[in-house]
């Protein structure tokens, strides 16, 4: 109970003081609306909210799907061969360090308005806590596994089916969750390169039109979403691999 | 025909760095293991004992001499349980590791929980048994390899010595009822005199075999009986320690 009452406690009083702060001041909702209006532009754009939130969930879903699977196979060759290692480590970093905010227009350059632009830039801000996360998992694997799994009759293929891949799997957990909020921010910002749909297009015209209350509706959409998106990956984590789970750390 | 036979063995690391010069662990070790005996291995730490057992289990090859050795498994310091896998699947990984399918690899692996006291423990986890247990459990892997000889690598090293005590009757007991040919590599002289038909002492790195004590007394052995405190005490003179 206390997991639930809690954050729901927190986040009622972060409201509270919102809702007082724009009351007591006067503060123009042009600047910043005040929660009651927010809650009632979520209700009376419900519709629009609803179908846009589809677009934007969907590109999500995908990017981090596609960020998790490319995670993997990159995890896995750089711990596989220590040339690639060596080779990709310092490009991935790299590609980390580079600003979205340049990428993001020449993707939509080359690939249109579609859905594709975006998925790269949510792949894209994903990939990374994925890769390091997993590539970390790797190198706890104990190297005297290698060595005893070889004296069991193991082939290289058998022990990394048996011993390597299942090792990774509770390193790709927390990347996925880092990765979850990550990719909002980064579907948010991909649709506003150049789009016609999703919540962050809406977030754009929105606040361009002043409609802040519907701006901030939009929002409060998208950090539920973070948020289910996180809840979701714990309740896998936990039922897919109790064994990496131990409650109370 | 002996399980083992080494000659002259010697293994040197290869230099891993500018500054850090190539490491003999070994120098001209020889001896040889009957079939169904327990060799006992002591020595100082990094006298090059686990060097010695993956050149047994055919993880390096000797620098120099010759070594023949039968097909060995490795039981290793810690018990190495895959934390995914029940109790019984990592006692029948081996059987898998050979292509019995996971039914028939957990039928096979069943009645030897219930030889070794470890019925009701089979869909455990690792991480729900005690250090005891999941030594038992990493035993009984190395058992189903189906090797005939088994490296067993300071195989009690990190459990408490009430545990110890335990697993060494223990041990004692599985290996008469599935008898193999054993290196026990052990820090404990103690542990070495209990369970060895064999003692070799080795030197401080690089590793020479520097006695070589054989043990005629019948299993289960007392730690209080007068001739293994005698042998106990003759080991620990060569490693020049008080007795």
């Amino acid at each position: 109970m206390k997991r639930v009452l809690l954050p729901l406690l927190a986040i009622a009083l972060l409201i509270g003081v919102w809702d007082l702060y724009v009351h007591i001041d006067h503060v123009n909702s042009y600047d910043m609306p005040a929660p009651t209006q927010v809650a009632r532009a979520l209700y009376d754009d419900r519709s629009t909210l609803w179908s846009n939130f589809l677009v934007t969930a969907q590109e999500i879903i995908f990017g981090i799907t596609v960020a998790a699977l490319t995670a993997l196979v990159a995890a896995f060759t750089m711990h596989l061969s220590t040339t690639a290692r060596l080779a990709l480590y310092p490009p991935l970093v790299v590609s980390q360090a580079i600003p979205v905010v340049l990428l993001a227009p020449l993707f939509v350059l080359w690939l249109g308005f579609g859905l594709l632009p975006k998925l790269l830039v949510i792949a894209l801000v994903s990939f990374f806590p994925l890769v390091v996360t997993t590539t970390a998992a790797l190198q706890r694997v104990d190297p005297n596994l290698q060595k005893l799994m070889k004296t069991l009759g193991a082939s290289r293929l058998q022990t990394f089916r048996t011993v390597e891949l299942p090792a990774a799997l509770p390193g790709l957990f927390p990347g996925a969750k880092l990765a979850a909020v990550f990719s909002v921010i980064g579907a948010v910002f991909a649709e506003q390169q150049g789009s016609t749909s999703g919540l962050g297009y809406l977030l754009m015209i929105t606040q361009n039109n002043l409609q802040l209350p519907e701006a901030y509706a939009a929002v409060a959409i998208l950090s539920a979403f973070a948020v289910a998106l996180f809840a979701v990956l714990t309740v896998i984590e936990r039922r897919a691999l109790p064994w990496a789970y131990h409650p109370g750390r | 025909m002996p399980a083992l036979a080494i000659h002259n063995v010697t293994y040197t690391y290869p230099r891993t760095g500018r500054k850090r010069p190539p490491t003999t662990a070994l120098a001209n070790v020889s001896f040889t293991a009957e079939p169904g005996q327990t060799l006992a291995l002591v020595g100082p730490s990094g006298c090059g004992k686990s060097t010695l057992l993956e050149l047994i289990c055919g993880l390096l090859a000797p620098s120099e001499g010759h070594l023949d050795a039968e097909p060995a498994a490795l039981t290793p310091q810690n018990d190495l349980l895959l934390p995914w896998l029940s109790a019984l699947d990592n006692a029948a990984l081996p059987l898998r590791l050979r292509g019995a399918s996971k039914q028939v690899a957990r039928e096979q692996a069943a009645p030897f929980f219930t030889r070794f006291g470890l019925q009701g423990f089979e869909r455990s986890r690792p991480d729900q048994l005690s250090g005891g247990m999941r030594h038992r459990i990493s035993f009984l892997r190395c058992l189903l390899a189906g090797k005939p000889v088994l490296a067993l690598d300071e195989p009690f090293a990190s459990l408490d010595a009430i545990t110890r005590a335990e697993m060494q009757s223990w041990l004692t007991e599985a290996l008469r009822a599935e008898p193999r040919t054993v290196v026990l590599v052990t820090h404990d002289v103690e542990e070495a005199v209990l369970l060895g038909d064999r003692l070799l002492v080795l030197s401080p790195r690089p590793g020479r075999v520097i006695a070589d004590i054989s043990i005629d007394l019948p299993h289960p052995r007392k730690r209080t009986d007068p001739q293994i405190m005698k042998l106990r005490a003759e080991a620990l003179q060569h490693l020049g320690l008080p007795a």
